[in-house]
C-alpha cells in the first residue's frame, strides 16, 4: 500500500482516498465541521486545512499520495484553524447557554477542541429568520454555518432536494424547496436524513430538546477528536 | 409571461445549462424574476426551484424585485470615483428622486452601483439598461433624466451617448501584426497541427490572464486526456478593476481571438468552444454573433472547416455581474447555469471541466495572440520580451495620466517607460495588476512587466500624489467583500471582517493592536481561501501596508483600546426609552 506521512507519522492509504480519509483511518483526528464520511466532498469550512508538501490545501478534498508530508498539527494551523472557528461564531447568532444543541454541537465541540476561549471578532449580529412552520422539525437561520451536509444529505441520501444555498459573500443563506420557501410546504420529514446532519443547532427535531439532559451529551465527556474517530473511523 | 418563457425556452432547446441565457432574458423584459416563472423554469427544465433562485441570488445583474423600466448601474471602480463618479451619483439621485439602491416609488427608474464596468479610460461610466455611457456628467445627466421623466426608449435617445472608444495608443507585436481571417488556421493546417502546438510551445506563449500557464503544456495536456468530448473556452469574464484590453481586442479583433480558439479546438480535438462575455459586455453580443456567422459563411467554422472535414463551432454565453467567474472554475459552473462557486482542484478543468469534460479555458489575449504565433511563427513571438515572459503584454491604462487606452509592450518594459509613454506626473504609485496584483510606489518605477517581476492580467492604474492610500485600499477591500461568492469561511466572513477593520483605522478609531490585527486577518485570508480571489483580496491592504507603513500608524489613537463602535450612538434607543438626556446618560468612547 502507498504511504504518506502525516506530523511526521507514516500512514498507508488506498489509492483514491482524500487525505483526512487517510488520516482518519490511521487514527489521527483532523479538525472538520463540513466533511463527513459517505457524502461528496465540499470544502468549505476550511478547518481540515492541512500543509502538504509545503503548501495549504483542505484535507477533506485533497487526494493523498504516495510520499506527501502533511502536516496538520502544528502551533500555526492549531492557531489558524481556532481564527477560522471564531469567524464562524461571530458571522452568525451562536448563544451556546441558551441553545437546546450544546452540548451536542460540533461547532461547540471543535471551539472547545481548538481551545477557543473568545470570539475574537466583532460580531456581525445578522437579522435573520426562525422557520418554525414544520410540525416536527426546526430551521434557525441564525445558527446556520453554510456547511452544506443538509444540502447533500437532501440531495445524495433522501433524494429529494429540499435545500440549497444562495445567494453570496456575507449575504449566503439556506433556502427550502418549497413554493412558499417554508419548510412545512416542503418534502422534509423527520426521518430524512438531513433531519439529522446538521452540525450546529439550525436544524433540530422538535419535542426532543432536552431528554438528554445538558452533563450527558456526547462531547460533555469526550473531546470531538475521539467521538469522530469512533464514528467516522472505518467509514 | 408563460407563452414568452415557453417561446425563450424554445430557443435555448429546453437546456438547463442556458439558464443564465433565459434569466437575462426575463430579468431584460420584466425587470425582474418572477417566482411565477421560476416555477415555470423548474418544471420545464426539471431542475429544483431552489437552484434557480439560487442563480438569480448570486448574480447581480438578476433580481427577484422589479427594477425600474430604466435601470442605472454607476460604475464604482476606482478609477469612476477618480474621475468624479461620486458627484454624479449624488447629482443623479437629487435629480431623479432615488437614493442608490432603490426603485423610486413610481417604478420608472432604478439607481445602483456596480463593479467595474471596463470604460476606465473613459469614465465615469454607467450601464443604462445594459447600453454603456461613457464620460457621464451633470450636462448628459440633466438630459437623461429629462428623457426618463419624457419615458423615450432607450434606443431613440442620442445614439452618440453610447458610443465607446476602442483609445489604442500604442500598438506593439501583437497589434501591429494582426491577421487576416483563415490566415492563422491555414498556415497551421499547412504546417501540420502537431508542429503548430510545436510552434506555439516555442513562442513561449503563457496565459495572459495573469496566472502565466504555459499554452501549449495545458492545450497538450486537454489533448492527452481520454475523452471523446473536449471544449474549448473563451473567457472574457474582464472583472478586474481597471481592465478592459478585452473589450477593445473583442470590438476590433474578434476574428482572431475565434481563430485562436478555433486552432486550439483543432489541436485539442474538440467540437464545441464557448466564448463566455461578462454581464457588463452585452452590448458587444450582437456583433460578435455577426463575426461567427460570417465565420461560418467563410468556412472558418460550422462541420467542415476550410475544407478539412474539421467540426467546430462557438457559442456566446453571457456572464450576469459575478468578478468571480473570471476564475477558470467558476467561469465553467457559471456555463453549466450554476453559480458561480470556484471548483475544488484537482481534478483541473483540462482534464475535467465543462460537463466534467476535458476543457481548455485560455483569456481573450492568449487566442489572439495564439492565432498570431500561427500565422508568423514561434520564434516571431518568443524573440520579444524577457526569457521567462516570452512577447508582449496588452495593457488597460487608467487612472491619473494624460493619455488612458490601451499599450503594448514587450515583457520586461520598465514601469517607468510606460508611465512617461502615457504621460503620467506627480505619481504616488501604480496598481498593477488590479486590486488582486500589487501596489508599487513610484520608487519601484525600474521594476518591469514580467511573470517574474510585475505579473499583471493587464490593469493599470495610476494614482498621482493628490490620492490617498486609504482611499484606494479601501475601494479594494469593499469590492472583494462584494464579490466573494460566499463559499469558504475564510474568504466569506474574513473579506467582510478587513473592510470592519480597514474602515475601523480609516476612520480614525483604531488603537495600538488594530493594524496588527489588519495584517494577521490578511495573512489568513490569504493562506486559506479557497480560490484566487480570497488568496489576494488581502493585497490592497498588504501591499500598501508594507510600502506606507508610517501612514497607517499615523492614523491609530494613542490609546491601548477603543471600541469598534460608538458607545454613545448605542445608547440612543436607551436614552429615548427612559425620556433621558443628562449628562449621566452619555458615555464617553474613551476614558479620559
Amino acid at each position: 500500500m502507498p504511504t504518506l506521512t502525516i506530523d511526521g507519522q507514516t500512514v498507508a492509504f488506498q489509492p483514491g482516498q482524500t487525505i483526512i480519509e487517510a488520516a482518519t483511518a490511521a487514527g489521527i483526528y483532523i479538525p472538520h465541521l463540513c466533511h463527513k464520511p459517505g457524502y461528496s466532498p465540499h470544502g468549505s469550512c476550511k478547518l481540515c486545512s492541512v500543509t502538504v508538501n509545503g503548501r495549504n490545501c483542505s484535507a477533506c478534498t485533497f487526494p493523498a499520495a504516495e510520499g506527501q508530508q502533511v502536516i496538520s498539527n502544528s502551533d500555526q494551523l492549531q492557531q489558524d484553524r481556532r481564527k477560522i472557528t471564531q469567524m464562524l461564531f461571530v458571522e452568525g447568532n451562536h448563544f451556546c447557554p441558551s441553545c437546546e444543541k450544546s452540548g451536542n454541537c460540533q461547532l461547540q465541540a471543535v471551539g472547545y477542541q481548538l481551545n477557543m476561549l473568545d470570539n475574537h471578532f466583532p460580531h456581525f449580529y445578522p437579522q435573520r429568520k426562525v422557520d418554525a412552520s414544520h410540525p416536527d422539525i426546526v430551521l434557525d437561520h441564525n445558527r446556520c454555518i453554510f456547511c452544506n451536509l443538509c444540502v447533500r444529505a437532501s440531495r445524495e441520501q433522501d433524494g429529494k432536494n429540499v435545500f440549497a444555498i444562495s445567494g453570496r459573500g456575507i449575504n449566503k443563506h439556506l433556502i427550502v424547496n418549497a413554493d412558499t420557501g417554508l419548510l412545512k410546504d416542503s418534502q422534509l420529514t423527520v426521518d430524512d436524513c438531513a433531519a439529522h446532519i446538521c452540525p450546529t443547532g439550525a436544524i433540530l427535531i422538535r419535542h426532543t430538546a432536552y431528554q438528554r439532559p445538558i452533563g450527558q451529551r456526547i462531547y460533555d465527556h469526550h473531546p470531538i477528536s475521539e467521538v469522530a474517530l469512533e464514528q467516522e473511523h472505518g467509514k | 409571461m408563460q407563452m414568452f418563457i415557453q417561446e425563450v425556452l424554445a430557443t435555448i432547446e429546453h437546456q438547463p445549462v442556458r439558464l443564465l441565457t433565459i434569466l437575462r432574458k426575463i430579468q431584460n423584459r420584466y425587470r425582474h424574476i418572477p417566482l411565477a416563472a421560476i416555477e415555470q423554469l423548474a418544471e420545464a427544465l426539471a431542475i429544483p426551484r431552489t437552484q434557480i433562485i439560487a442563480v438569480v441570488e448570486f448574480y447581480s445583474f438578476f433580481h427577484l424585485t422589479p427594477q425600474g423600466r430604466y435601470e442605472i448601474l454607476l460604475s464604482d471602480s476606482i478609477t469612476d470615483l477618480m474621475l468624479g463618479q461620486a458627484a454624479n451619483a449624488r447629482y443623479l439621485a437629487e435629480k431623479l428622486g432615488v437614493e442608490p439602491g432603490n426603485v423610486r416609488h413610481d417604478g420608472l427608474v432604478s439607481l445602483n452601483f456596480t463593479s467595474c464596468t471596463g470604460l476606465c479610460d473613459q469614465g465615469p461610466a454607467a450601464l443604462i439598461n445594459g447600453l454603456p455611457v461613457a464620460q457621464l456628467d451633470f450636462a448628459k445627466i440633466d438630459s437623461l433624466v429629462g428623457l426618463i421623466d419624457q419615458q423615450v426608449p432607450v434606443e431613440q435617445w442620442p445614439a452618440a451617448w453610447f458610443d465607446v472608444n476602442d483609445n489604442i495608443q500604442h500598438p506593439g507585436l501583437l497589434l501591429n501584426s494582426t491577421i487576416k481571417p483563415g490566415q492563422g488556421l491555414a498556415a497551421a493546417w499547412q504546417r501540420g497541427l502537431a508542429a503548430t502546438l510545436q510552434q506555439i510551445d516555442q513562442s513561449g506563449l503563457r496565459g495572459r490572464g495573469g496566472a502565466g500557464f504555459k499554452t501549449a503544456q495545458k492545450w497538450r495536456f486537454c489533448a492527452e486526456e481520454n475523452s471523446a468530448q473536449r471544449y474549448v473556452v473563451c473567457n472574457a469574464d474582464e472583472g478586474e478593476p481597471g481592465t478592459f484590453k478585452d473589450r477593445v481586442l473583442l470590438n476590433r479583433y474578434a476574428d482572431q481571438v475565434f481563430e485562436g480558439m478555433t486552432l486550439s479546438a483543432m489541436i485539442v480535438g474538440a467540437n464545441q468552444g464557448f466564448l463566455y462575455l461578462r454581464g457588463e459586455y452585452a452590448y458587444l453580443y450582437q456583433a460578435l454573433e455577426a463575426v461567427l456567422l460570417r465565420r461560418r459563411q467563410q468556412g472558418l467554422l460550422g462541420a467542415n472547416i476550410l475544407g478539412h472535414g474539421v467540426s467546430f463551432d462557438i457559442e456566446i454565453r453571457l456572464g450576469a455581474g459575478a468578478y468571480i467567474c473570471g476564475e477558470e472554475s467558476a467561469l465553467i459552473e457559471s456555463l453549466e447555469g450554476k453559480p458561480g462557486i470556484p471548483r475544488n482542484r484537482p481534478p483541473y478543468p483540462v482534464s475535467s471541466g465543462y460537463l466534467n469534460q476535458p476543457t481548455v479555458v485560455n483569456n481573450v489575449e492568449t487566442f489572439l495572440a495564439a492565432a498570431a504565433i500561427a500565422a508568423h511563427g514561434g520564434q516571431w513571438f518568443a524573440s520579444v520580451g524577457t526569457e521567462k515572459s516570452a512577447g508582449s503584454k496588452i495593457l488597460s491604462i487608467s487612472g491619473d495620466c494624460a493619455r488612458p487606452g490601451i499599450y503594448e509592450y514587450a515583457f520586461g518594459t520598465t514601469i517607468a517607460r510606460i508611465l512617461a509613454d502615457c504621460g503620467a506626473s506627480e505619481v504616488l504609485g501604480v496598481q498593477v495588476g488590479g486590486p488582486s496584483g500589487t501596489f508599487i510606489s513610484i520608487e519601484e518605477a525600474d521594476r518591469r512587466l514580467a511573470f517574474e517581476d510585475l505579473a499583471t492580467g493587464g490593469s493599470f492604474i495610476i494614482f498621482n500624489r493628490s490620492r490617498s492610500i486609504f482611499d484606494i485600499a479601501k475601494n479594494f477591500t469593499d469590492f472583494f467583500a462584494h464579490e466573494s461568492c460566499g463559499f469558504c469561511s475564510p474568504c466569506r466572513i474574513g473579506t467582510s471582517l478587513l473592510k470592519k477593520q480597514l474602515d475601523k483605522i480609516v476612520l480614525g478609531h483604531g488603537s495600538v493592536g488594530d493594524v496588527v490585527e489588519l495584517e494577521s486577518l490578511s495573512n489568513l485570508l490569504k493562506q486559506y481561501s479557497h480560490c484566487g480571489l480570497g488568496q489576494t483580496a488581502a493585497n490592497p491592504v498588504l501591499t500598501t501596508l508594507q510600502r506606507y507603513p508610517e501612514l497607517y500608524q499615523q492614523q491609530l489613537k494613542q490609546i491601548s483600546y477603543e471600541p469598534g463602535f460608538d458607545l454613545d450612538a448605542a445608547l440612543e434607543t436607551a436614552r429615548q426609552m427612559a425620556n433621558r438626556d443628562d449628562a449621566a446618560a452619555h458615555l464617553q468612547q474613551v476614558e479620559d
